[in-house]
């Protein structure tokens, strides 16, 4: 019964590598936004693409170190690339165009 | 490839009642309903990302509308939030290693694991819970303003997700003792592990728009 | 939330005693019958446990044609009180409940099972599969959606129906403004029901992507299955945003929050911006799977294959994405400034140009054909001009300075109801008509089938073209009487007779129904049409594991290459030492119950009562977790019962 038991077709490394510089990442790209914005060196602008840039590599980390984002069945595509890429299109999108179109209510307090 | 039917109780190590389409795949993509149901949940997780988003714009369009009432920077414990934001990320990592051992077989690794990512979350939903009520005793109650109704809804429902896994990760964790490591546990595993992933995805989003840029 | 009304609700209207007298008749006569026919163990074991998604398709069928119904009588009401000026055949609160509930069942509850019946009962038939990817959450689907539908129809007699419009918007759909069980009715019918659409959007979307029989590339589909694929993108992105409109504004009703109130900082447009970034790709997600019948029906009777098959598919995936990027043409008045409306306007116009490549792609379609006009056919060519009003019109709205005028006047009422009628129902119709054999092995009676299709069409234009003219003379939506002496008088007569040919049409269907289950003519090929794909290689109704042998595909509209001898037919026929055991997943109840314990849980939510909420919470609890530990879900049918159930079909090869 094969399988009962994960194939040696996937040999595992003894050592979870991947993880481990995937957690390392992860924790640079929190400390770094968060060391600028309490040390206050950037201005606002520079500053909020700063730590939106990492936010948006923490995703990539997640991902591909954890989520085996690019691995399917070997059956076929993995499918989930096409369809969670469009999604985030259109979440940034639907945030995007939202601010966009709400902008004419900046004044409402 | 077929098995003989068994109740799975029986059976402890596994694959009583299993039949095993693609014994070369990965533990998780053995059974052809393992293979669909994983990419059924990619799909629902790009549903819940949709979900999130629609969330985080009223968020963004409302998080001015303060009402002369408390501001993010006036609220915002940084301390709490950056603690928060460190076990979220950790409990990541050690779902990942729970994974990790489930390819190599480790049965109690992988239960191990799993134990220390629960523990983690609830302590992270403690102390969200704690923030909360500490907020809502100063008067920032999710009545007081548009503001504070987007704030306690987003980092609301993100708290109810992560709760909501802890659950479901504990039932996993019972079915991973009594039957062990077979396609349908490993599936079970590696889907609640992408969903706890997504989730710390959505937590750096939140810590960044949320509480960084509204301490700044 | 709301205090539990007084009692005193059930009696107080003659038109609510009235509903509340026939639907206890109803219900009795029901129980009474099922009793008597010892039929409840049929209905539990056949209906309310299957996953097999024929019979949900059949159920998702009976329920749209239900709420057709109660959404037809909506509008005969509404035509009967505007045929004259200053009539009180309906009072101003009946008036504005009727025509909520009329937007919202005809969108929600008959537009969203027609397009699920026809998803269920053709995609896995067209594609070789043998049932969806997830079949108990395709039951879970149906059941959200029925008994979401039900909580809606029940508001009429208990407690009042929701009076806010279908869009329901904020501030009047708030609780200072609309307090009583209504509003909170609408929030939760809707928001169970999209459980169950978001769920079908995954299924058949992974269905589509995963369960192909082999050698059916993704150009080799059928267009409905392309059409299928495309609306599952559309559901897929855009529900979630109605789930999020809907429970921001049920928090602001029930916890006070402030998030579309006009205290406290609240803004009441964002839920418009919320529920029409749902709102616009939804009349997509109705639509497309009507152009997809379109190509099935006007290629079968053309006995052609469809025209440009290649830029079918790219304007159907075009509009599924451009779709995303026009809500705003829902509120050009708003006011959000010239950049972001010129932006909004100029998309929803690119829209209109995949859509007119569709439209001539059919019309060449039909170009030297041999034309069969049969009942499918009949709907799709009557598709073709309305459509083309109903699209020329909504270019005109398109235009956002235009726009103002137009904005909520009876020439936007003509437009929706001309693309949604005229694309949606009648492809839904043509669907219908087309796939009957397919579901019930009988055909229906095409003379009562051609009495219903001329006076619905002749109703449709008498109906609808006056309205045009209405609103440039100034009518506006959502009013419920008018004075005499502005010249709307015989416009709005002449569009109420319209509307009772529209009745008349729909009551010669439901006699052609009844008709021809009894004397409808058997079908006994399982080919009625001569068609072209997949599903008409399988006897009438399929057998329920679909194919006994799964074939291989060699190209695009193989069943037809095979019997035009340009491929072997013997591939589309079982061959008896191939047949291998069949993998079937096995019924269940909990769908229905744990549907039952969300109505529960949104009768409770309507009316504020806190413990029936806690016990359908943990009726929710259990239902999951019991499903999270039942390893024993499926089964194998044996060979002998496979070769059975062919040869009695005459279909056993070898």
């Amino acid at each position: 019964m094969s399988g009962q038991h994960p194939s040696t077709a996937h040999a595992t490394p003894s050592f979870p590598w991947q993880y481990v510089i995937g957690f390392i990442l992860s924790l640079v790209l929190t400390v770094i936004p968060l060391w600028l914005v309490l040390d206050h060196v950037w201005k606002p602008t520079p500053l909020v693409i700063g730590i939106l840039l990492c936010a948006v590599l923490q995703i990539f980390v997640q991902l591909f170190m954890f989520m085996h984002f690019t691995h399917g069945d070997g059956n076929g595509p993995a499918y989930q690339t096409v369809i969670l890429s469009i999604g985030f299109f259109f979440a940034i999108i639907f945030i995007g165009a939202s601010i966009w179109i709400m902008s004419f209510g900046y004044q409402v307090q | 490839m077929t098995t003989t039917a068994h109740a799975p109780a029986e059976n402890h190590h596994g694959a009583g009642h299993i039949h095993v389409d693609y014994p070369d795949r990965p533990v998780e993509y053995q059974t052809e309903d393992g293979a669909l149901k994983i990419l059924g949940f990619w799909v629902f997780l790009a549903t819940d990302l949709i979900l999130f988003s629609c969330l985080f714009a009223t968020f963004i369009v409302l998080r001015s509308h303060v009402d002369g009432g408390p501001t993010g920077k006036e609220l915002f414990d940084i301390p709490s939030f950056v603690a928060e934001t460190f076990i979220l990320l950790t409990s990541s990592f050690t779902g990942g290693l729970a994974t990790f051992e489930m390819h190599r077989d480790k049965r109690n690794r992988v239960v191990g694991w799993l134990i220390v990512t629960v523990l983690l979350g609830l302590s992270f939903v403690g102390l969200e819970v704690k923030e909360f009520v500490h907020m809502a005793m100063d008067g920032a109650t999710l009545q007081r303003s548009a503001f504070l109704s987007a704030f306690f809804t987003l980092v609301g429902t993100h708290g109810c997700h992560v709760s909501l896994g802890i659950l479901w990760m504990t039932g996993i964790i019972i079915q991973l003792v009594r039957f062990g490591i077979n396609p349908i546990t490993a599936r079970k595993v590696f889907i609640v592990n992408m969903y706890w992933h997504f989730l710390d995805v959505v937590w750096v989003f939140l810590f960044t728009v949320v509480y960084l840029m509204g301490v700044m | 939330m709301n205090p539990i009304p007084h009692w005193g609700i059930f009696i107080t209207e003659p038109m609510i005693l009235g509903s509340d007298v026939m639907i206890v008749l109803v219900s009795v006569a029901i129980v009474f019958a099922l009793t008597k026919f010892r039929k409840w163990g049929w209905l539990w074991r056949e209906w309310l446990t299957t996953v097999d998604h024929k019979k949900i398709g059949i159920m998702y069928l009976i329920a749209a044609l239900l709420m057709l119904f109660r959404g037809g009588v909506d509008a005969e009401l509404m035509r009967t009180q505007l045929a004259l000026p200053n009539m009180t055949f309906l009072d101003a609160e009946h008036y504005d409940e009727i025509f909520t509930t009329h937007g919202t069942i005809m969108i929600l509850f008959m537009a969203m099972p027609f397009i699920f019946a026809m998803f269920n009962i053709a995609v896995p038939l067209q594609i070789g599969a043998r049932d969806v990817a997830y079949p108990y959450l395709n039951a879970i689907s149906f059941w959200m959606f029925f008994l979401g539908a039900l909580l809606l129809n029940i508001s009429f007699v208990i407690g009042g129906s929701p009076d806010a419009g279908w869009t329901s918007y904020p501030p009047l759909s708030e609780l200072g403004f609309s307090n009583g069980p209504g509003e909170n009715y609408y929030l939760l019918a809707l928001s169970i029901s999209g459980i169950g659409s978001i769920a079908t959007g995954i299924n058949f979307l992974v269905t589509i992507l995963k369960m192909r029989a082999p050698g059916m590339t993704l150009w080799r589909m059928p267009l409905f299955t392309w059409s299928v694929l495309a609306a599952c993108i559309l559901i897929l992105f855009a529900f979630p945003a109605l789930t999020v409109a809907l429970a921001l504004l049920l928090l602001d009703r029930a916890l006070g929050a402030h998030f579309f109130t006009i205290l406290h900082g609240g803004d009441p447009m964002m839920f418009i911006n919320l529920f029409w970034i749902w709102g616009h790709p939804e009349v997509y997600i109705v639509i497309l799977p009507a152009f997809g019948i379109f190509s099935e029906v006007i290629s079968t009777f053309s006995k052609k294959a469809t025209f440009g098959y290649g830029s079918m598919v790219f304007a159907l995936m075009a509009i599924s994405i451009v779709g995303f990027l026009t809500w705003v043409h829902h509120f050009f008045t708003m006011g959000s400034g010239a950049d972001v409306n010129t932006f909004f306007a100029i998309a929803t116009m690119v829209i209109a140009i995949p859509t007119g490549v569709k439209v001539f792609n059919w019309l060449f379609t039909m170009y030297r054909g041999r034309i069969r006009m049969s009942l499918p056919m009949m709907w799709a060519i009557a598709f073709i001009p309305c459509f083309a009003i109903g699209g020329a019109t909504g270019v005109m709205l398109a235009v956002a300075p235009a726009d103002y005028q137009y904005h909520n006047s009876y020439f936007l009422i003509a437009h929706f109801h001309q693309v949604l009628i005229g694309g949606t129902v009648f492809g839904m119709l043509a669907g219908m008509y087309y796939w009957w054999p397919k579901m019930f092995g009988f055909l229906l009676n095409e003379r009562l089938g051609r009495w219903a299709f001329w006076f619905f069409n002749i109703g449709f234009y008498v109906c609808f073209l006056p309205q045009y003219a209405l609103g440039f003379m100034g009518m506006t939506r959502r009013i419920y009487t008018y004075p005499s002496g502005l010249g709307w008088t015989v416009p709005n007569f002449i569009s109420t007779i319209g509307a009772y040919l529209m009745g008349i049409g729909f009551v010669f269907m439901v006699w052609q129904i009844i008709y021809s289950i009894k004397y409808g003519e058997r079908d006994l090929t399982g080919d009625p049409w001569d068609g072209r794909t997949l599903e008409w290689s399988l006897p009438s109704p399929a057998p329920h594991y679909n194919f006994a042998t799964i074939p291989t595909i060699q190209g695009r509209d193989a069943w037809w290459l095979a019997k035009q001898g340009e491929l072997s037919k013997a591939d589309f026929l079982p061959a008896k030492d191939e047949l291998k055991p069949i993998h079937m997943p096995k019924n269940s109840g909990r769908p229905f119950i744990l549907s039952l314990w969300f109505f529960v849980l949104g009768l409770g939510l309507t009316f504020g009562v806190v413990p029936m909420d806690v016990i359908a919470g943990i009726g929710i609890a259990y239902c999951l977790f019991r499903r999270s530990f039942e390893y024993d879900t499926d089964y194998y049918i044996p060979v002998d019962e496979v070769i059975h159930t062919e040869s009695a079909l005459g279909r056993l090869q070898g």
